[in-house]
């Protein structure tokens, strides 16, 4: 008996770690929320600087160099010229790295992106300019589209929760969980191929310029028709579940009850007072997604063809064209900090709660 | 002789032991709870399903994935090949069959990079407070903030020929930051429960704060984002295969879909090289998504329930968005009459 020891009881605290650490959150209570738009702003700054520090980075840590790359494609280049190329495009290796780094910096200042080998050696800025117009129409007004289709039917759908609409949600669920690119092959091959309803791929027909004349939108809007449907398709789903799942939540809330109780017309509970409250996510959402237009497309501009900042950054990382990739990443990231600004400027606006209570 | 005192710990601590050793796999049922549903078992089936193909692939498939066969090209679905052939006399079955393993196992790999990254990020700066805190949710955040696509595509160009672990490594370093985000609002807000509370001022250690105390009540939120990454990894793998970012040498879904795409099948209607690993992509996304339907209704009981309710209230004859009925739920079972009805 003696042999077992009476030790089952664990001694509590063997290591006390860092237990201390427990302060707990002091919340500065001052009208204008300085604090918190100091710390975004910060983060916005930093955020910048990590990817541009990134993007610095990428091309020397890459295989291959774009000048011999340049070179096996152009035979009639001296050895100096190539030497001058390589200055130009701030790849001479005589440089250290973070004398390459404040070159890069003071270039990027100047508004100065470099120059693309793929496109002729002209500015980078330019050839950006040139496919962003088209980026930006098609995918933002399917984008919106998606939003205000997806946010009205996810409203509708919640608030008729228990009927039979609710089966769209699994439906568009399902479409939105299949590959982007096959749905868009799938698209082409239906309705480009066998039906002939629609062109396939461009933004335009063949030996048709820029302009703008009736032919020439009618022709842009052909093109950009199929596009346009597989990305709302696509999209849909996650906007109509995001809505419908606030709905359901706000419906529950005692102020909806009241609303009913007081005898407002069922149109005014559900638009004035269940939507408005439920829909405060997906702006915020729908922000986010603006950032994402420009970069979130490449599948869809490769799949169709079309001429947007996707398909140049595709184009640009298969011919190592290192500065054009660094000036298609440097926009697309932008985009994206801009959109997130935007997001948090609306939310503050429209949510007065974020304004205190944002850790 | 040993003393009445410590007979009586010797003998209580038993006691409690037992219950624990029995309320180990109650425990564990519990930690699993949010996956006792019918859609998240749904999900589970399907996902299994395809576990087991790519774990038995080698005594599934007929044909080698590349075996070239010259007098068997564009053939459409026969008794010999159940998929019909590729442009070289590939079957497409077996290629299906060994391209489910690629994508399961990026899939998977990732999101556990993912996952384990997301959980030491988010639960320590949830936990923390100050500069500490701070720092990690900038981190999360910068990673959140730069487009994941492109980056891979950037990154990935940089290797030749990578192995699937490469890819899954990439896909998960740069997949974490969303998990980490959700994480660390739910711990913040566990740091100030009771519980927790209490638990510090037993004088629990860190590490067992979060690991006993914090993790079972996170589970939830871990098992949704792993999830999500496996979506998110799946969809990534494939979708770079078919752009040809990443020339795989062991075949995937997207490799698949690249060769039948360069090769014209979408032009001349050879469906039976394109439509399958795109269905299956399709499935394993649909498997997911019904995973997480199940934990979110586990999470947010109202998202079950208010459909549920509603359509009780129909059976009745009663409209869920009437003024009357919505106040009335404790009097439905005295059978109302339509005239209640307005």
């Amino acid at each position: 008996m003696t042999a077992v020891q009476p030790q089952l009881i664990e001694p509590p605290a063997e290591d006390a770690l860092e237990v201390g650490t427990t302060a707990t959150a002091v919340k500065g209570r001052s009208r204008v929320p300085w604090r918190f738009l100091g710390s975004r702003a910060l983060f916005y700054l930093f955020t910048l600087w990590a990817a541009i520090t990134i993007n610095f980075f990428l091309p020397r840590m890459m295989k291959g160099d774009a000048v011999s790359q340049y070179l096996a494609r152009n035979r009639n280049v001296s050895p100096e010229a190539a030497d001058a190329l390589r200055a130009l495009l701030g790849l001479d290796t005589d440089k250290s790295l973070f004398q390459q780094y404040l070159d890069y910096w003071s270039h990027l200042l100047r508004g100065d992106l470099g120059v693309s080998l793929l496109h002729g050696l002209r500015p980078v800025s330019e050839v950006i300019s040139q496919a962003l117009p088209w980026t930006l129409g098609l995918v933002g007004f399917a984008t919106i589209i998606s939003f205000a289709v997806g946010t009205i039917g996810g409203a509708v759908i919640g608030w008729r929760r228990g009927s039979r609409l609710d089966s769209l949600i699994p439906i568009t669920t399902f479409l939105s969980t299949i590959p982007y690119f096959w749905l868009g092959l799938l698209a082409i091959a239906v309705f480009s191929v066998n039906l002939g309803w629609f062109p396939i791929g461009k933004a335009y027909g063949v030996g048709m310029r820029p302009e703008w004349s009736a032919e020439f939108i009618g022709q842009v809007i052909h093109h950009g028709t199929l596009p346009a449907l597989t990305i709302v398709i696509a999209s849909l789903g996650g906007w109509m579940l995001g809505m419908r799942n606030m709905m359901l939540t706000v419906l529950d809330e005692d102020y909806i009850t009241v609303a009913q109780a007081k005898g407002l017309p069922n149109r005014t509970v559900l638009w004035r007072y269940a939507a408005r409250n439920a829909v405060l996510p997906q702006i915020q959402s729908f922000a986010l997604s603006l950032g994402f237009i420009v970069g979130g497309t490449i599948v869809m501009e490769m799949v169709f063809s079309y001429p947007g900042i996707g398909k140049l950054l595709l184009d640009a990382t298969n011919a190592k064209d290192y500065a054009l990739m660094q000036g298609v990443f440097l926009v697309i990231t932008v985009s994206v900090l801009v959109a997130n600004i935007l997001a948090d400027v609306a939310y503050a606006f429209l949510d007065p709660r974020t304004r205190q209570t944002e850790a | 002789m040993t003393t009445p005192a410590t007979l009586d710990i010797r003998t209580v601590e038993p006691a409690p032991a037992t219950p624990s050793g029995q309320s180990f796999w109650t425990k564990l049922g519990s930690a699993f709870a949010m996956f006792r549903n019918g859609k998240s078992i749904a999900g589970l089936v399907i996902l299994g399903f395809f576990v087991l193909i790519a774990i038995f692939a080698d005594v599934l498939a007929p044909f080698s994935p590349t075996a070239v066969n010259h007098t068997a090209r564009f053939q459409p679905p026969s008794a010999e090949h159940w998929l019909g052939t590729t442009h070289i006399g590939e079957d497409v079955l077996s290629q299906v069959i060994h391209g489910t393993r690629g994508v399961i196992v990026v899939g998977f790999l990732a999101a556990i990079i993912a996952t384990i990254i997301a959980i030491a990020v988010g639960v320590i700066s949830g936990y923390l407070s100050g500069w500490k805190s701070e720092g990690l949710s900038a981190l999360t955040n910068v990673f959140l903030v730069i487009p994941g696509l492109p980056l891979i595509i950037i990154v990935a160009s940089m290797f030749d020929n990578p192995p699937l672990w490469v890819i899954a490594a990439v896909l998960g370093l740069i997949g974490w930051a969303w998990g980490a985000r959700v994480l660390r609002a739910q711990t913040m807000s566990l740091r100030n429960r009771d519980f927790i509370q209490a638990a510090r001022a037993n004088g629990e250690p860190l590490r067992r704060i979060i690991t006993i105390e914090m993790l079972p009540n996170l589970m939830a939120l871990i098992a949704a984002s792993f999830v999500g990454t496996v979506t998110a990894a799946i969809l990534s793998l494939t979708t770079l295969s078919y752009i040809g970012v990443i020339p795989v040498t062991t075949y995937n879904w997207g490799t698949i879909l690249n060769w039948a795409s360069a090769q014209g099948a979408f032009q001349q209607n050879q469906w039976w090289w394109y439509l399958p690993p795109g269905l299956c992509i399709a499935a394993i996304g649909v498997a997911l998504s019904l995973i997480n339907f199940g934990i979110d209704e586990y999470v947010n009981p109202r998202l079950r329930s208010a459909g549920e309710r509603a359509r009780a209230l129909r059976k009745q004859g009663l409209n869920a968005n009437s003024a009357v009925t919505a106040v009335r739920p404790v009097t439905a079972t005295s059978t109302p009459t339509k005239e209640d009805n307005q």
